[in-house]
């Protein structure tokens, strides 16, 4: 049986970032997976630009940010296996891989799950009526139009305002589409204020909050939804129903991330994040098995992505080598009062380590407290906390001191 | 005058708040801009609303049907609906590689069409 060092288990932005890095810090015997023929993941089909400032500091397409790896890839002769797919992965880090070549047993000594997210669907919001064509999620939308070149529908309504969902109303209207509105049941959009602006009212395309889909009709084809106004405990108001005459229902009602291989391996899942729980060194509750990018929890930019893939790549490394910091006191870290989560969940103390997390509410100049107990460790005002928004607090080895147990919490 | 508009130039949306007076209509004060380009996006927002715009080329004899693209600088907002229409029109024939240029100063805007990705011959 072939045995790696480290396999990497998807090409998107995450996986990409990390078989590049590894080969930058001297780990060669790298092999990386990729079930579709290119590699890049989802980039590949986000060709509207906006990716790269933080990473490259200038703004390009996604393409052109996966053929900045792509390039780094070749020239560091990373070993790529494409249009293969990882069918099983086991507690001992060996896993089946099936190609257009057949199947095969590897092994490896440390593997990084890098398998993104994928979209909610239609009946993960339990939208009610019959299942007629031209219902999409906003993300196959957007492969249909953007890589298969076929044209969706004519007259478009869109539920749920994250940022697919708003690319794809501008990209609709470019290419001829009317898109009719943008329903959130939310008070506020969970997409970036930047696409509110230049991708609906750049086209005068209303965005109504608090609303949302309760009835598709038609059969064959959707002929149109009934839409309600929500108070604010998210019910529908009796005698808000409207109904709009539509052929093309876009849904963009949230991510999650893809962890089917690592559930049948015995990664523990988050309940918040939907993603491994993870330590600082970012490995799971399986030893040598780490995550990276949308498959440990939905990032806001494709560059945190890499960046989460490059950390990674680093503590991989110190795996191989047997440095990773040991410790049988975990510190586990909570999302206290106004935190939906916080990431790592558990850590050394042995490290400095950057919490991330998302508040729970949006709200205006509050602050982050980091405590243990009742001792403050750490304070920050945030000015706009936002859920849409990742925020991050860096706590240093020093101040880890003595710590028992870590909350994060708004005040 | 005192507006509030969101800049669109990258992921961080900050929210400008630009003030006009009217003893010197060109000197804008920008507030919570994180970088220079804020001050430069108002501007422009307020005096002539520039865009730059992705899209997609059919491609012929290609790997994929569809080449990605997108302009090479920020036309006129109102420029827009006249450029998607000359892309639409457009056809290449593969291999195309990034960068290429497509279409030259596409509807007399001055701005170039360039592939955001390569499309093998097949």
């Amino acid at each position: 049986m072939t045995e790696k060092d480290v396999v990497i288990i998807g090409a998107g932005p995450a996986g990409l970032a990390c078989a590049t890095r590894l080969k930058e810090i001297g780990v060669n015997d790298v092999l990386l997976i990729e079930r579709e023929k290119k590699l890049g993941g989802i980039l590949n089909q986000c060709i509207h630009d906006g990716f790269g400032l933080h990473k490259f500091k200038e703004t390009l397409t996604g393409p052109e940010y996966i053929e900045r790896y792509l390039q780094k890839l070749i020239n560091y002769k990373v070993e790529v296996l494409s249009d293969t797919m990882v069918v099983n992965l086991f507690p001992d880090k060996s896993m089946i891989l099936s190609g257009p070549w057949g199947r095969e047993k590897i092994k490896a000594k440390a593997v990084v799950l890098a398998m993104g997210c994928r979209e909610r669907t239609a009946g993960a919001i339990w939208l009610a009526g019959s299942r007629p064509a031209g219902v999409y999620t906003a993300g196959v939308a957007q492969r249909l139009m953007n890589i298969d070149n076929y044209m969706i529908g004519n007259e478009v309504v869109i539920l749920g305002s994250g940022d697919v969902g708003l690319i794809m109303a501008r990209r609709l209207t470019l290419e001829g589409a009317r898109v009719l509105m943008v329903l959130e049941k939310l008070p506020y959009s969970s997409g970036l204020p930047r696409n509110i602006s230049q991708c609906l009212n750049d086209y005068d395309i209303p965005l109504y909050l608090k609303t949302t889909v309760t009835r598709i009709h038609g059969k064959a084809r959707i002929e149109g939804v009934t839409y309600v106004s929500l108070d604010d405990e998210g019910k529908p108001i009796p005698g808000s129903e409207r109904f709009i005459r539509c052929d093309t229902l876009l849904l963009s009602v949230g991510l999650i991330p893809e962890n089917e291989l690592s559930r049948e391996a015995g990664v523990a899942i988050h309940p918040v994040t939907g993603g491994p729980i993870v330590n600082d060194t970012y490995q799971t509750n399986i030893e040598g098995v780490f995550a990276a990018g949308n498959v440990l929890h939905v990032h806001d930019l494709a560059d945190w992505a890499s960046m989460e893939g490059e950390l990674v790549a680093d503590f991989a490394k110190r795996y191989l080598e047997g440095s990773l910091p040991q410790t049988q006191n975990w510190i586990e870290v909570k999302a206290g009062e106004g935190i939906r989560y916080v990431l790592p969940q558990r850590i050394s103390g042995k490290i400095d380590v950057n919490l991330l997390f998302r508040v729970s509410f949006p709200a205006r100049n509050k602050h982050i407290v980091i405590k243990d107990k009742d001792r403050i460790i750490k304070r920050k005002r945030v000015i706009n906390p936002h859920p849409a928004i990742m925020e991050n607090i860096e706590v240093k080895r020093d101040e880890l001191k003595g710590v028992q147990s870590l909350e994060v919490m708004i005040e | 005058m005192t507006k509030e508009m969101v800049c669109i130039l990258c992921p961080n949306s900050c929210n400008l708040i630009v003030t006009q007076s009217d003893k010197n209509p060109d000197g804008l004060k920008v507030e919570n801009a994180l970088c220079p380009k804020g001050k430069e996006y108002a501007h422009n927002e307020l005096f002539n609303p520039k865009r730059t715009i992705a899209s997609s080329i059919l491609v012929e004899e290609g790997e994929l049907p569809l080449v990605s693209v997108k302009i090479d600088k920020p036309i006129p907002k109102s420029k827009i609906f006249e450029v998607m229409k000359e892309i639409k029109k457009a056809k290449v024939k593969a291999p195309v590689k990034i960068g290429d240029i497509l279409i030259k100063n596409v509807a007399g805007t001055d701005a170039n069409v360039i592939a955001t990705k390569s499309v093998d011959k097949i």
